[in-house]
């Protein structure tokens, strides 16, 4: 940790128990207008009790929420290889470009000629995704990831409901993120789970046992959560169009194959992308991200409204394909996000996007080889962006589970890696470094990690209770569940 | 430009540890047949000081300094510099979901202090860190209603945004919920047709301010809801809950709503967040995230994301919702803006945006031009008649710097005719007299 995030840092009041009640930070400019009888004019429907908000100074907020961020780990404090996640940095001239007054200012119901640049670049993103995905119609309009996946399925289901076609499950290996089945769930199919074989791939005999003509699709994540290429993706897809169904690319990983493999020409037929992975924008705690789904013609005409079209005449404007499933949000999307997202694009271009999956595919290797005997592997193969060790061995001998040596590396000023997930490995510890660290950095994590595998050895007690320095300790969740705190009241 | 900082020199060291002799042999896991053997058809990479210059050209190809009167779901409120400031911190915006409490306080305190601020402004006891936006947390509130009653149809006012009903529609596809539509009447809703409709619903959906801006009356709708053992699902715009009364003091069960007005930029639509909030007897049920205060092994007291037994991630197609990222940065700026604002500021807004709509409805009915779509009592946007094309007043006004509010025909052939302006407390008298004598000389 640096230095500001030891543990002597102290711990701040809530806002709301900061500043004096007469304290003010924004004043409100007297009413050039005539005021108004707030109770007559609202209907008798005036708040009688104000709501308990903070009373504080500029100077206050500017330092409890800098105090905030300094007990705050992001990209920019240190390495992030959290699996699935693709933590890289976030480039800064796509901050700046989002903040722009003519995009940050624009009204989603301006007319179309007054925004060309905004719908332009919105059709230009499009264009881009198509283009690395392999799969030609884009909607930007998903706020997420799993926004993303929900409007996808949404689509195929119209899909086959406009070929009279009713179908009632949808398929999913047993390596697959969580949202894949809550998805599915909230799309009112039903899961049917197929097993992994023992080279991490779908096991081809059980997804053959699983398909007819109720299936609706399959959710394939490839490279999937292993880190590992689907070997059989062509067969896969085949026999999952053979009754009919769709193969759907849940595009969380797609970082590992830019410029180098396409989803569309593996034979899928949608796949969502999340803008906030592959495409450098950031995290935000938690959000907001961008989920944009491409699809095949086939599929185009289904996709919610609006998409952006180019006229004939070069112009842009937002249209509904014509037989949309309708919206899955208000207006057109997180276009903040997509900003940054073309920005990121543009910057790079062709061959710097390609570079991208070849240096976080090198880099991952090299974190795997550097590993491997320390750590057991799940799967001995070449990995993509991404690898799963298993801390088996060290639970076995030593009685020290992975979430120890999760939170004892956070004493190493390193953020865990993704932890007990993927589901089918034992332990797991799934490692995507990014291509967008220096090998210092890597080779400061293996380090990092060696010495924990040390530890574990020596000490396996001191694991335990690990973390040590950090601004607080393991934090007690079964109180937080049984007595749930989720909102200051002041005192009665 | 490229952001990798590996020398070629540390390139080869790392290709030889790996044992392979180029990064070509790595790729080899994917087989040939879907391998990508030409470069991607797009344009080479930039520099940044001509990507710069590309980006900003695109965002100035966009009309500024426009006086708008645009709202509909977002609006031009002001937004204090400190905002910004805040938010650009790297420690809050590169950081991921706080899956790991320990280095994650910074983001967690926030978010319970916003959940703290939402649960004050709506009235209720509970909120998660956040959803997509609005439309889609009042779809949420929906789906939690069912869950909930075990009953399968809800009732939504045709008085709420035209866009949050499409999205309900898109969603109630998946046969989760049934939805059924109750009249609007006046701007608000139909509450003679809604006593007929609510038999055995899961719940009532009402927008208050309606879409038109019309201020229904909760406490009627709540009671009717309730007599039929419905939940009562009341969006808001958060940015008047200073002055118009909270949701929760009038019977409502769930409240959500589009939290950009509360410190977001417009940005053509989004990211903003949608907030949800509901009361303690459904938290089990509640969708997204939620952060709770807890303490460490050694008693220090920290926050942690809590009952993640609902969430996808654990309870997968058991999981109450699919979401997993929010808007989680949307939420900090709601919470640094009303930090900023305050009491007294927020309700000093709500009072300066409510103003400002009567003056101009009032002096846009005195020019003859307009007149009022309905006699509802509104706060901080209105309806009116045009008496003339719709679509010329727009563009003419346009030519002289103007947004002259949102031509409602673009929704239905109900509202043909109609356009509806909102007022922020950014509009001065100069602007609105300006508009209403340009208005007036068309």
């Amino acid at each position: 940790m640096s230095e500001h995030m030891k543990r002597e840092a102290v711990l701040r009041p809530l806002i709301f128990e900061t500043g004096s009640p007469e304290s003010r930070c924004i004043e409100s400019p007297a009413l050039d207008i005539p005021d108004v009888d707030i109770s007559s004019v609202l209907g008798g429907f005036a708040r009688a009790q104000q709501p308990h908000l903070p009373h504080v100074t500029e100077v206050e907020i500017a330092r409890h929420y800098e105090h905030l961020a300094s007990v705050n780990f992001g990209v920019d404090s240190g390495f992030y290889p959290l699996g699935s996640c693709t933590m890289k940095y976030n480039p800064r001239i796509d901050e700046w470009a989002c903040r722009l007054p003519g995009f940050a200012g624009a009204h989603p119901y301006q007319p179309a000629e007054t925004v060309q640049g905004a719908l332009g670049l919105m059709w230009g993103l499009q264009e881009a995704l198509g283009e690395i995905s392999g799969l030609p119609a884009v909607s930007l309009q998903p706020a997420a990831g799993a926004h993303g996946e929900l409007t996808a399925l949404m689509a195929i289901r119209a899909y086959h409901v406009a070929n009279g076609d009713v179908r009632a499950r949808v398929i999913i290996p047993d390596s697959a993120h969580g949202t894949n089945p809550a998805t599915v769930a909230m799309c009112g199919y039903s899961v049917t789970q197929v097993p992994s074989n023992e080279r991490g791939g779908v096991d081809l005999e059980a997804l053959k046992a699983a398909l007819d003509t109720d299936v609706a699709a399959i959710m394939l994540t490839n490279p999937n959560t292993l880190g590992l290429f689907e070997e059989n993706i062509s067969e896969i897809n085949r026999l999952v169009h053979e009754v009919g169904a769709l193969a759907f690319c849940d595009g969380a990983n797609l970082n590992a194959i830019l410029g180098r493999a396409r989803p569309g020409d593996m034979g899928f037929d949608a796949m969502h992308i999340n803008l906030h992975k592959t495409f450098a924008t950031p995290h935000g705690g938690g959000g907001p991200g961008a989920g944009p789904v491409c699809v095949t013609e086939a599929l185009a005409e289904f996709l919610p409204g609006p998409v952006i079209a180019r006229d004939s005449d070069g112009s842009f404007m937002p249209v509904t394909p014509s037989r949309s499933i309708g919206r899955v949000k208000s207006f057109l999307g997180n276009f903040g996000v997509l900003v940054r997202a073309y920005t990121y694009i543009c910057a790079l271009g062709a061959e710097g996007i390609r570079d991208v999956a070849e240096q976080a595919v090198l880099s991952a290797n090299y974190l795997k080889e550097r590993l491997r005997g320390t750590y057991d592997l799940a799967y001995d193969r070449t990995c993509m962006h991404e690898f799963v060790l298993s801390g088996e061995r060290q639970r076995k001998q030593h009685g020290v589970r992975t979430l120890d040596m999760a939170k004892r590396l956070l004493d190493h000023g390193v953020h865990p890696p993704t932890v007990y997930f993927p589901l089918i490995v034992h332990e797991a510890i799934m490692i995507e470094p990014t291509e967008t660290e220096s090998l210092e950095v890597l080779d400061g994590f293996v380090d990092a990690m060696l010495a924990i595998a040390a530890e574990v050895e020596a000490d396996p007690e001191m694991l335990h209770a690990a973390p040590y320095t950090t601004p607080v300790r393991r934090l007690d969740e079964a109180a937080a569940v049984k007595q749930p705190d989720l909102a200051w009241k002041p005192a009665e | 430009m490229r952001f990798i900082p590996v020398s070629c020199e540390q390139r080869e060291h790392m290709l030889h540890a790996v044992g392979v002799r180029t990064v070509d042999e790595l790729f080899e896991v994917i087989p040939a047949d879907v391998r990508l053997t030409r470069p991607l058809d797009l344009p080479d990479g930039m520099s940044e000081i001509d990507l710069a210059a590309q980006i900003e050209a695109l965002a100035s190809s966009n009309t500024s300094g426009l006086v708008s009167f645009l709202g509909a779901g977002c609006y031009d409120h002001y937004i204090p510099a400190i905002v910004d400031a805040v938010v650009s911190k790297p420690a809050f915006f590169t950081a991921y979901t706080p899956y790991q409490p320990e280095i994650s306080q910074g983001t967690l305190q926030a978010i319970y202090e916003y959940q703290s601020m939402i649960c004050s402004l709506t009235g209720m006891d509970v909120s998660n860190a956040s959803m997509y936006d609005g439309a889609t947390a009042f779809v949420e509130a929906a789906l939690m209603a069912a869950r909930f009653t075990k009953r399968h149809r809800v009732v939504v006012s045709a008085a709420a945004h035209p866009e949050w009903l499409e999205v309900l529609a898109t969603y109630a596809e998946s046969g989760m919920i049934d939805v059924v539509t109750c009249p609007a009447v006046g701007g608000r809703t139909d509450v003679d047709a809604l006593a007929e409709l609510v038999t055995d619903a899961a719940a009532v959906l009402v927008a208050s301010p309606s879409f038109l801006g019309c201020v229904e009356d909760l406490s009627v709708i709540g009671d009717i809801a309730h007599a039929a053992g419905a939940l009562f699902v009341v969006a808001a715009n958060p940015i008047l809950l200073g002055v118009m009364e909270a949701p929760g003091v009038l019977g409502a069960d769930i409240v959500v709503g589009e939290g950009q007005p509360l410190g977001n930029a417009m940005s053509f639509g989004g990211p903003g967040f949608g907030f949800f909030a509901c009361r303690q007897q459904f938290i089990r049920q509640l969708p997204g995230r939620v952060v709770g205060r807890t303490s460490d092994v050694d008693g220090r007291p920290g926050f942690v994301l809590t009952m993640q037994t609902r969430e996808q991630h654990i309870r997968r197609e058991k999981a109450t919702s699919n979401i997993c990222s929010n808007q989680a940065l949307n939420a900090l700026t709601a919470g640094v803006y009303l930090a900023s604002v305050g009491m007294s500021g927020l309700a000093g807004i709500g009072r300066s945006c409510i103003a400002r709509a009567h003056y101009l409805r009032d002096a846009l009915i005195a020019t003859g031009r307009f007149s009022a779509a309905n006699a509802a009592p509104f706060a901080n946007e209105f309806a009116l008649r045009y008496d003339g094309d719709v679509a010329a007043m727009q563009h003419a006004m346009l030519e002289r710097g103007f947004l002259a509010g949102l031509d409602l025909s673009r929704f239905s052939s109900d509202y043909a005719g109609l356009v509806l302006f909102a007022v922020t407390e950014k509009r001065t008298r100069a602007q609105m007299d300006r508009f209403v004598g340009e208005v007036v000389s068309l």
